[in-house]
């Protein structure tokens, strides 16, 4: 198992060096640049700022000191955000996006698994399709609208009464605050995990080792919960993982609608302003996460289901 | 070859038409229809597409079309013929709301046959051919899938612009992943099959045995994956529309109606409840489609 952590491992780095190398010459070869604004800067100055930034180096020149940088920690400076680097700002809004992401992972989880597993010991039966309805309803809904219609029922039509909850803001992370973002980010992940696992649990249910146990009298709660459940959450893991690293670098979506201060919310502004380090930076940090946690879920495969084995 | 081809594969066709048989595509309809609710999702998807295709040219308002008499969101009204009203710059919400679905469903297939294109020609390559380059072609694949793909359709968006068709072509070649994986699946377990192997005893280049053979016999499974895909898109779409990176105004789509909508959502709900309500019953209906076409289609849970 070690040597094919190992070997992931080794594999996982030439992949981030292709994303980063993709990254990099598709933000350099557009057209318009981080400097283009409503006022035309005078050329003197342009020539400044390109110089400060390095704009004005060979293209391989600035990429190979943009790896070398990145080897170091540095992301390089914001070209929006003029005093500060893209590394102090992923510092800010990561956090804020990883208490918000899990959060919504553990809300997801507790919530989304049990629901599923309710659904499918009662297949085909009003339970069930209540509860299929629902998770159905929470995948088709995108969160945009959700998260309107969040503000607009708890903090515009409830104002006055004791659920109002702030319409968006961090306030430095006040529980209120939290409340509403952590359950819209939640929201599809739940309704995904209970389809999953009610589909993944029909089917472990139906199982010849399943028989077996029931058959050897162990309780059902024992059977469903050991026995089924542990084959059943292997699906799970694998939506899980990558799931899992969208959640902790930040929903753009919530984190624009609630306007928070997450790394989210830099990236879609990063984009737009055109400010190619800070969307380098978020892009590099979310792809390690991904392709992290895409290891995490191959690791995990092997304590779920023994049949799993980590040769070659 | 192909001359060679076509008449023992003729003589087989009569043969098999000439016998009362149920094909797998018989079977798969009779369960299909059968299935209320993928049926109601099909019935329903039909009318939205016929509505949003045809009723723009039906209006007495088009869907750019300023009414200068009521530029606020107006509430319905059966006098200035505004049915769902309008939005905050007095263009009819109805004309709009159907012309939307009309980009946003466009986007959605369209994007998913550039996916289905894509991922059935690799899926079927890697599988078919095996060997050095099934490998490449699904470490390329794996690779893809570690690659946060949203962050690179905004970028590929924010680099060329605004553009209808890089659209579906960017938002195409994001979704085409699974669809690889899923067609080399299949094309695998088709590979060592006796009718393969008579097309190659016959003579059949691997290209004619690829194309004439393997794409259809993966048809079905594809047809499910698909009609799971065009929902995917359409939200992926209405995410960029609501990041301000979708179409350019005065057109419009469904995403870019709800963000619209979203704005004006303490004066006029409407504006907002409307086009959301199209395109959330629009995705019901695709899923509940898929789910049957799955039932119908997979052999396991028959």
């Amino acid at each position: 198992m070690w040597s094919y952590f190992a070997r992931r491992v080794v594999i996982g780095v030439p992949t981030l060096w292709a994303i980063i190398t993709v990254c990099f010459f598709l933000m350099r070869l557009t057209p318009g640049g981080p400097f283009d604004g409503e006022a035309p800067i005078p050329a003197e100055i342009l020539v400044n700022l390109r110089a400060r930034y390095h704009l004005d180096d060979p293209l391989w020149k600035q990429y190979v000191d943009y790896l070398i940088s990145l080897l170091h920690g540095d992301f390089g400076p914001s070209f929006k955000y003029r005093d500060f680097t893209v590394t102090t700002l992923i510092a800010q809004g990561f956090p804020v996006s990883l208490q918000n992401g899990f959060a919504a992972l553990v809300l997801a989880i507790v919530i989304g698994v049990p629901l599923g597993i309710v659904a499918a010991l009662a297949q085909n039966t009003r339970r069930d399709y209540i509860v299929s309805a629902a998770a159905m309803t929470g995948i088709v809904i995108p969160n945009f609208v959700m998260g309107h219609v969040l503000i607009l029922v708890f903090g515009v039509w409830l104002k006055d009464s004791f659920v109002h909850l702030p319409a968006g803001g961090w306030d430095d992370g006040a529980f209120a605050n939290r409340i509403l973002p952590v359950f819209c980010l939640a929201l599809p992940y739940i309704a995904y995990l209970v389809r999953i696992t009610r589909g993944s649990m029909i089917e472990a249910m139906r199982a010849n080792y399943v028989r077996t146990a029931r058959a050897k009298g162990l309780p059902f709660h024992t059977v469903v919960l050991r026995h089924a459940l542990k084959s059943a959450l292997v699906p799970v893991v694998t939506f899980l993982g990558p799931a899992t690293a969208f959640l902790l670098t930040g929903s753009m979506v919530v984190e624009t609608i609630f306007q928070i201060p997450g790394i989210g919310r830099y990236f879609v502004q990063g984009a737009l302003n055109r400010d190619y380090t800070l969307v380098m930076g978020v892009t590099i940090l979310s792809a390690a996460l991904v392709i992290a946690m895409n290891l995490a879920v191959d690791l995990l495969y092997g304590l779920l289901d023994p049949k799993v084995r980590y040769e070659r | 070859m192909s001359a060679n081809l076509a008449s023992p594969h003729g003589a087989a066709l009569d043969a098999a038409a000439t016998t009362e048989g149920r094909s797998l595509w018989q079977d798969a309809w009779r369960r299909l229809m059968a299935n209320h609710a993928a049926v109601t999702g099909l019935v329903i998807l039909v009318l939205i597409a016929l509505v949003s295709v045809v009723g723009p040219y039906l209006l007495p308002w088009t869907y750019d079309e300023i009414d200068w008499r009521h530029v606020e969101a107006l509430p319905p009204d059966m006098a200035t013929r505004h049915y769902f009203g309008t939005d905050s710059l007095g263009r009819d919400l109805l004309a709009r709301t159907l012309f939307g679905g009309r980009i946003s469903l466009m986007v959605g297939i369209l994007a998913t046959t550039v996916a289905l294109f894509i991922g059935v020609t690799v899926g079927a390559i890697a599988g078919f051919v095996g060997g050095r380059t099934d490998q490449y072609l699904m470490r390329f694949v794996d690779l893809m899938y570690s690659v946060p793909l949203t962050f690179f359709v905004i970028i590929l968006m924010v680099v060329f612009g605004r553009n209808f068709i890089l659209m579906f072509l960017a938002i195409g070649a994001v979704e085409w992943l699974t669809m690889a994986r899923i067609v080399r699946g299949q094309t695998l377990t088709l590979r060592n099959k006796e009718f393969i192997e008579a097309a190659r005893a016959s003579g059949g280049s691997t290209t004619w045995i690829i194309i004439r053979h393997i794409v259809p016999n993966v048809l079905g499974v594809v047809m499910v994956y698909v009609t799971l895909t065009i929902p995917q898109v359409i939200l992926l779409e209405s995410f960029l529309s609501f990041l301000g990176l979708g179409i350019q105004e005065p057109m419009t789509s469904w995403g870019m109606l709800i963000n619209d909508g979203a704005a004006e959502l303490e004066v006029s709900p409407r504006t907002l409840i409307i086009p959301a309500a199209f395109m959330t019953v629009t995705l019901f209906c695709f899923n509940f489609l898929g789910d049957g076409l799955r039932d119908a289609l997979d052999p396991k849970d028959r």
